[in-house]
């Protein structure tokens, strides 16, 4: 980015724009990282936006892939990147060249409503890298964590050859989306210590019951249920020899840690882990992040920005950005809606025991008890929510009709997609549905002695929809690259528990 | 300024050129190239190359949305992952098809890399070349007509800042002999382009559309590969039935008639034009000929023999003789030919059953470097 620096600083009529908007900002109580705003030309912003933020990126043809499809939908006059904002400390936001005023200043009131969320919400803390011992602030040196990323790919193509490195990191971001979003909040695991021998379990003691009299005995401890018993200690002890003792959901922690890999791809493995827990709140807060950045811009535009001349200019922006399109959910619309639905609500008090308790939908539609508690608890959903969350907590059934919001779903027999129900437990559990482990499978490692064959066993944890069966296979075969050994994963296809096996070979797909 | 991602993308691109190499044979025989987009580009469509992982069915998901309409009716849109419009650093990509544009020389490489075609030895007529005046300076001197206006007041402003003479308030530049510059030009020599094909096809009425799709697909490769051999190749277009007549491209693909067959008329056209147009000493001359094999008699296939060995093979690089096979025709055309020039290495035969033999006879045609 130094190669930037010197061309990309802000003009002048911009910095002073931005000035007054960070105050603006500060005003009405967001609470943001510095932020630095540079200024690139378009093909500039196809470069950096292709590397997801990061110009700095390990190199890899999957962003020469997107700089074409951006550039061509670019040059096509398909789309346009206004802006991109990274989650850093300081965070730092591109701005279009050429843009107009009115579009730069939304932008600007956009990105800082965005860097908030970075810094305020839950999901987030997962990227820091911890406080600064000084002055106490959060550490997001992201922008260094990725050059250095970059550097160790780059190391290690230069020394194996950069046809090696790339087919091992194509595998590696086959397995990107398995991962445990719970695992950064869980407690650190004490690594169990390894110089304790472990003593072989020997016939396991039931605990039996004090018996006093003699002839109680088979009453008390009726010997049926000692045996049940007695199996159960078994089973339990069998279970704690397994490994992973508990199915494990973050399969590329686990691989990084058991799998039998040279040094280099046990580093570039941890790059790719590493990225992917860093992009994973951004899209568990995609509804929420996007509107609040909404909500912001179009109170600070409105209320603080904009002068008459620029207030259409501004609405005519605003309204595409917020556009809904037939079968695609649009993030901004829902999150800003959802958002002043919530602030309204707790404005007039219609919230808690009474209001829930209330059948009188005429006292119901004027309840306006003046609490004024809007704003704070925006901010407090702000920190304290995930989309999942926010969606479970706050949708209510009159938003669901207010915002005409429909499921939809594949009409097998008149083969097309349809509108399936507008009821709100429908809507609610298929956005919850959509929504859940960010709209990926639920993948876990149960066993990496599977048969006693050091084979690694998955499951997918079946919640309704199958699997794409093409490319399940072709990640199975990316496992095995990367456990060396035969790897199976069991799902269910049409209704059927299968076996997806890949053993170094070939495929094989087998009922269970 | 170069760009990181330069790299990137150039690695891509490689990856791309791969992937075509793998299934430049699919690409060929469904012909889905010929719409050229631009002058001298084609656009190939490529699968997105993802990179797969463990996500949900296509059409097991449904989704959420907002609008109007009751449960039932059809979505007006198919719903599409995408991005939005991209407001945020996502790493989601949408749903485009990827279509990669090539130049027909970079694809003419591929094809040549892929078929091992060897290039093609000039028959040593390189002596012919053209004159070309190409303005590439300025100068002093020179005629009025190719006086540079601009380079002419630039001079004369220059001189008259450095004498002191301009003033800004009143900016009058005179132009005095010393400062007039004319365009200068330097003559360049060209080989001249000099290679031409002649296609011939039978249209009577065996040959169906198919045949003539193959036809069609198989001269656009060997037109792709000959251009990539000789700048400027001119092309001849000749049609037959039982009379044969010189007609333009777009004819020549379309056309359908019925009727008998006299390949002996096409022949004898064929050499008319080699006579009349491309003395064999300064062209390379490649006759191509595709018909289903079905002539009308067996004396006509005599002439044709002996049009061919007295007129056309004298003058051509190569002959090329491809069989398409249709349903109606006898097929015994390409036996005479193999009876009558077996051993005569100018003479290439190839019979294309279906599309996916077209790889095939391509690289017949072609693979002798002639």
């Amino acid at each position: 980015m130094a190669q930037f620096a010197l061309k990309t600083a802000l003009p002048n009529y911009l910095r002073d724009e931005q000035r007054r908007i960070e105050e603006f900002a500060q005003d009405v109580g967001l609470d943001f990282f510095p932020t630095i705003f540079e200024v690139l030309s378009y093909d500039q912003m196809n470069e950096v936006a292709a590397y997801g933020g990061f110009p700095t990126r390990y190199p890899h043809w999957r962003w020469g892939m997107e700089y074409e499809r951006l550039s061509k939908s670019h040059e096509y006059g398909l789309s346009k990147i206004y802006e991109l904002v990274i989650n850093n400390n300081p965070s730092i936001a591109y701005l279009l060249e050429g843009n107009s005023i009115v579009d730069q200043k939304l932008v600007m009131a956009h990105v800082y409503a965005h860097v908030d969320f970075f810094k305020n919400n839950f999901c987030f803390r997962m990227t820091s890298q911890g406080r600064d011992p000084k002055s106490g602030a959060d550490v997001r040196k992201w922008i260094d964590a990725m050059a250095n990323h970059g550097a160790i790919v780059r190391k290690w193509a230069n020394r194996i050859g950069i046809e090696t490195v790339e087919q091992f990191i194509d595998a590696c971001l086959s397995l990107e989306n398995l991962i445990d979003p719970q695992k950064p909040f869980l407690p650190k695991e004490s690594t169990p210590s390894t110089s304790e021998e472990e003593e072989p379990p020997e016939t396991p003691e039931v605990p039996l019951l004090r018996v006093d009299r003699e002839y109680m005995e088979s009453f008390i401890n009726p010997e049926e249920f000692v045996e049940s018993q007695k199996q159960k200690l078994v089973d339990e002890a069998a279970q704690a020899q397994r490994f992973p003792p508990e199915p494990e959901r973050d399969v590329l922690g686990f691989l990084l840690e058991t799998a039998p890999l040279q040094r280099w791809e046990r580093e570039c493995l941890a790059v790719i882990r590493a990225e992917a827990y860093y992009f994973l709140p951004q899209m568990q807060t995609k509804i929420m992040n996007e509107g609040w950045a909404s909500y912001w811009h179009s109170r600070l535009m409105t209320e603080n920005i904009c002068d008459a001349s620029e207030i259409v200019d501004y609405a005519d922006r605003c309204a595409s950005v917020l556009a809904t399109t037939p079968g695609q959910l649009n993030p901004y619309k829902l999150g800003i809606e959802l958002f002043r639905h919530i602030e309204d609500r707790w404005n007039k008090g219609q919230f808690g025991k009474e209001w829930d308790d209330c059948d009188d939908w005429g006292l119901k539609r004027h309840w306006d008890r003046r609490t004024g508690l809007g704003r704070e608890k925006i901010f407090e959903v702000r920190s304290l929510y995930n989309d999942v969350t926010f969606i479970d907590e706050y949708l209510t059934e009159d938003f669901v009709a207010d915002q005409k919001l429909y499921s939809f779903g594949y009409n097998q027999r008149n083969d097309r997609w349809e509108i399936e129900s507008r009821t709100f437990q429908d809507v609610k559990s298929q956005l919850l549905t959509s929504l859940t482990n960010a709209g990926n499978p639920i993948i876990s490692v149960v066993d990496a002695n599977h048969q006693n064959r050091t084979e690694l066993l998955l499951e997918h944890r079946h919640q309704g929809a199958d699997l794409r069966l093409d490319w399940a296979k072709e990640v199975v075969k990316a496992l095995s690259r990367i456990w060396s050994r035969p790897v199976e994963i069991h799902t269910i296809v049409d209704e059927k528990p299968t076996a997806l096996r890949y053993d170094g070979n070939d495929h094989s797909q087998r009922s269970l | 300024m170069s760009l990181r991602i330069d790299q990137d993308h150039s690695r891509f691109r490689n990856i791309v050129r791969g992937r075509i190499r793998q299934n430049l044979r699919k690409y060929i025989s469904n012909g889905e190239l010929l719409g050229r987009q631009g002058k001298d580009i084609v656009s190939i469509p490529i699968p997105h190359i993802d990179i797969p992982k463990l996500r949900f069915g296509d059409k097991q998901q449904g989704g959420v949305a907002q609008g109007d309409g009751d449960p039932g009716d059809p979505l007006s849109g198919s719903p599409q992952e995408g991005d939005g419009d991209g407001k945020q650093a996502g790493d989601q990509a949408g749903d485009h098809p990827l279509e990669v544009e090539l130049t027909l020389d970079e694809l003419a490489d591929i094809l040549g890399e892929e078929l091992a075609l060897p290039n093609i030895e000039n028959k040593g007529k390189n002596a012919i070349v053209d004159k070309k005046d190409r303005y590439i300076g300025v100068r002093n001197v020179g005629p009025n007509s190719l006086r540079h206006f601009k380079r002419t007041f630039r001079s004369a402003l220059r001189r008259q800042i450095a004498l002191g003479t301009y003033d800004p308030k009143h900016p009058v530049i005179i132009p005095t002999r010393e400062d007039m510059r004319y365009k200068s030009w330097k003559t360049e020599e060209e080989p001249v382009a000099n290679a031409v094909i002649i296609y011939m096809m039978d249209v009577s009425g065996s040959m169906g559309d198919e045949q003539k799709e193959i036809v069609r697909i198989e001269s656009f490769w060997i037109d792709t590969w000959l251009r990539k051999q000789y700048k400027g190749i001119e092309t001849r277009f000749i049609i037959h039935d039982a009379a044969a007549r010189e007609v333009d491209r777009d004819t020549f693909f379309r056309t359908r008639e019925s009727g008998g067959t006299m390949i002996s008329s096409a022949y004898r056209l064929a050499a008319d034009i080699v006579e009349r147009d491309y003395p064999s000493s300064e062209w390379n001359i490649y006759p191509f000929h595709f018909s289903d094999g079905d002539n009308w008699s067996v004396d006509d296939t005599l002439l044709c023999v002996d049009i061919l060995k007295k007129l056309l093979l004298p003058a051509s690089n190569v002959f090329c003789y491809g069989q398409v096979d249709s349903p109606y025709g006898s097929g015994q055309f390409i036996k005479d030919l193999k009876e009558h020039f077996s051993g005569d290495e100018q003479l290439i035969t190839s019979e294309i059953n279906d599309r996916d033999a077209i790889v095939e006879s391509i690289r017949e045609f072609l693979g002798k470097g002639k």
